[in-house]
């Protein structure tokens, strides 16, 4: 079977449920595919590993106990700490460390049957937009390698794109799946805050941190999060008592030539608020809904492109049934202070965990306890990571906790309370995931608040905690793939995807393959 | 207000970092950098906002606005303090930097 490689999730479970293909043939293509990394994807591999667990699945398929998703294979982000591949979160001072434990949403992936491939390169945990703040290389974007595939969940993210994996994990702390799915073409979802277990996700920023799947489309994107999320309440005292969901039910709505007539609260109309000032455009409401599409220019905040691919998304929406109204949110910059503090601060905590004592890197000399201390995360922390530490420990120290942490945390919520204001208007909102397509590698490395700017249409539903995703809308001239960002209230993410999914089901942009990964 | 070389090294020594020259300069100009984008910020009236510490503290105000939500579930919580680990010494351990007779090593910290 030629294609193997090109199938979907649900497909791939399909015919392994069907015998027409199994869990070892499956696998053993995608370890020959990933064998010499290509984009540096993967931080570990170990097809030893892999073929016993497939050898399992096969198995369990004969004698018809199999899982939904029994003999699919997934490569997990190397935040996810697992107990049969190293766990490094791209940094060098968790070098070759083994956890003793599988991180839950691991764990309930291969109780699903998923056959795990190895563990993929991101930004050092997981700060980053780039994927260039990996201490094990950068990984390159499979549209063009000489570009940044996005990131912090780069790896994740490059080898859905070439086809090294059906589907991968990933963390979304401030837009590190939406955006790297955007800029690699693929579908990617961050769940409601506290639906997926953060226990065993090394830890960034605890308030923001979710993880999420990411693959080729809305459909497989509902398997995976289905089998990923549930209540894990004496694990994670932020995971939500919500019963697990089947994200799958409403795709099979009865489609016709306009779904998203009837895709709204109580099988109305679909409302999709559009961001104003995201947008940019007439300030007449009314102008400015019946110009859409047709504005002069974009806001300052978008490149012409993507805002034009995005703009032929919303009218496909539209086209679909869909209504299109604009939405508020003032000053939409200060998301990026915001939540470069709030996430500095809780980083400056959490990593304070790494010390040279019970795990990792330890420096080789040092005179005293706190020389060692010091030695061992200044050689075992990357500049990036050591720069949010240090704005961490600024903004939490005595004199200024007032001025900045708890001034972000209260401008956190204005950010919050807009969006219920939104959602009392619709029920999702669409708009960019990013300013521009995928930039150059090394062109902003030295550049952190460059970095940061960047991040200004995902960074406020991670404030907020809602979930939000991106699906691939075109291609921009020179070829690079731009995404168009969905956003749901709290807990409505059968609803995101049912939208994703009709738009998917009436286009093929998500189907669009970077040259040489067919 | 811009940090001083002064600054750097006090937060150094809270963040148990260190750099050397020119690191220590790089490090903050780039800090000043952000810094300057962190001003618009603290103009804005946040007079009577509640702080939000976390997104779960939100949806717990709202959860009977959204639909398939019970203000139950939408809560931090605490478990009981029970042991509910096995002892795992020689896992736990696996991943130490220095390790003797099953205990972690450190320099000395008391003469």
């Amino acid at each position: 079977m030629a294609d193997l490689h090109n199938k979907s999730v649900a497909q791939l479970a399909a015919m392994l449920k069907h015998k027409e293909v199994s869990a070892v043939e499956v696998a053993t293509r995608f370890l020959a595919r990933i064998g010499g990394n290509p984009h540096t994807a993967f931080l570990d591999v170990n097809s030893e590993v892999t073929l016993a667990q497939a050898r399992a699945s096969d198995e369990k398929i004969a004698a018809g106990t199999a899982g939904p998703l029994e003999g699919v294979p997934i490569a997990h982000k190397d935040i996810f700490v697992t107990k049969d591949f190293v766990t490094t979160a791209g940094s060098k001072i968790l070098q070759d460390y083994r956890s003793p434990f599988d991180a839950t949403v691991v764990m309930r992936l291969r109780d699903a049957g998923m056959v795990t491939l190895g563990k993929l390169n991101c930004d050092e945990f997981a700060m980053g937009s780039a994927n260039e703040n990996s201490a094990y290389g950068a990984v390159t974007n499979p549209w063009d390698t000489t570009r940044i595939p996005g990131g912090s969940s780069g790896g994740s993210a490059a080898a859905v794109a070439a086809r090294l994996t059906p589907a991968a994990t990933g963390t979304d702390t401030g837009g590190s799946i939406r955006q790297p799915a955007a800029f690699c073409g693929i579908t990617g979802i961050k769940p409601t805050y506290g639906r997926a277990s953060r226990y065993g996700m090394v830890a960034f920023a605890s308030s923001l941190d979710q993880a999420g799947p990411m693959a080729r489309s809305a459909e497989d994107c509902a398997l995976l999060l289905s089998a990923m999320c549930g209540p894990d309440l004496d694990r994670d005292s932020t995971s939500l008592n919500v019963a697990k969901e089947d994200f799958s039910r409403l795709l099979t709505m009865p489609a016709g030539d306009k779904p998203l007539a009837k895709a709204g609260k109580d099988g109305k109309v679909l409302k999709i608020g559009v961001p104003q000032q995201w947008w940019g455009g007439n300030a007449d409401q009314t102008q400015w809904l019946s110009e859409l599409g047709m504005l002069p220019a974009p806001s300052h905040l978008l490149q012409w492109e993507t805002w034009s691919l995005i703009n032929a998304g919303l009218k496909k929406l539209v086209e679909l049934g869909a209504e299109i109204l604009p939405v508020q949110f003032d000053k939409p910059e200060l998301a990026i202070p915001v939540y470069y503090i709030v996430c500095a601060a809780e980083a400056s905590s959490n990593l304070s965990r790494f010390d040279g004592v019970k795990f990792g890197h330890r420096a080789k000399d040092f005179s005293d306890l706190a020389d060692m201390y010091q030695r061992t995360r200044s050689e075992g922390f990357g500049s990036e990571v050591k720069r949010r530490i240090m704005i961490g420990s600024y903004v939490l120290s005595h004199g200024y906790y007032d001025a900045y942490y708890l001034q972000a945390q209260k401008i956190r919520r204005m950010i919050a309370d807009d969006f219920q204001k939104a959602f009392a208007q619709c029920d999702v909102i669409a708009g960019p995931v990013a300013p521009t397509t995928a930039w150059n590698l090394g062109a902003k490395t030295d550049d952190p608040v460059a970095n940061y700017l960047a991040d200004i249409f995902t960074l406020p539903a991670s404030l907020a905690g809602l979930p939000c995703m991106s699906i691939p809308v075109g291609l921009s001239e020179d070829q690079m793939p731009v995404g168009m960002q969905l956003i749901g209230n709290y807990l409505q993410e059968a609803h995101l995807l049912n939208v994703a999914h009709q738009y998917q089901l009436h286009t093929e942009h998500h189907r669009q393959v970077p040259g040489g990964a067919a | 207000m811009a940090l001083t070389s002064h600054d750097i090294d006090r937060l150094a020594q809270l963040s148990r970092l260190q750099f050397e020259s020119p690191a220590a300069e790089r490090m903050l100009e780039q800090l000043n950098g952000f810094f300057e984008i962190v001003e618009q910020m603290r103009a804005v009236n946040t007079q009577g906002v509640v702080p939000m510490a976390h997104p779960v503290d939100e949806m717990q105000g709202l959860s009977k606005a959204i639909a398939d939500a019970d203000a139950h579930g939408m809560t931090l919580r605490l478990r009981e303090d029970v042991v509910s680990e096995p002892n795992q010494r020689e896992a736990n351990q696996r991943s130490a930097p220095a390790v003797e007779s099953g205990l972690f090593l450190v320099p000395k910290v008391i003469e």
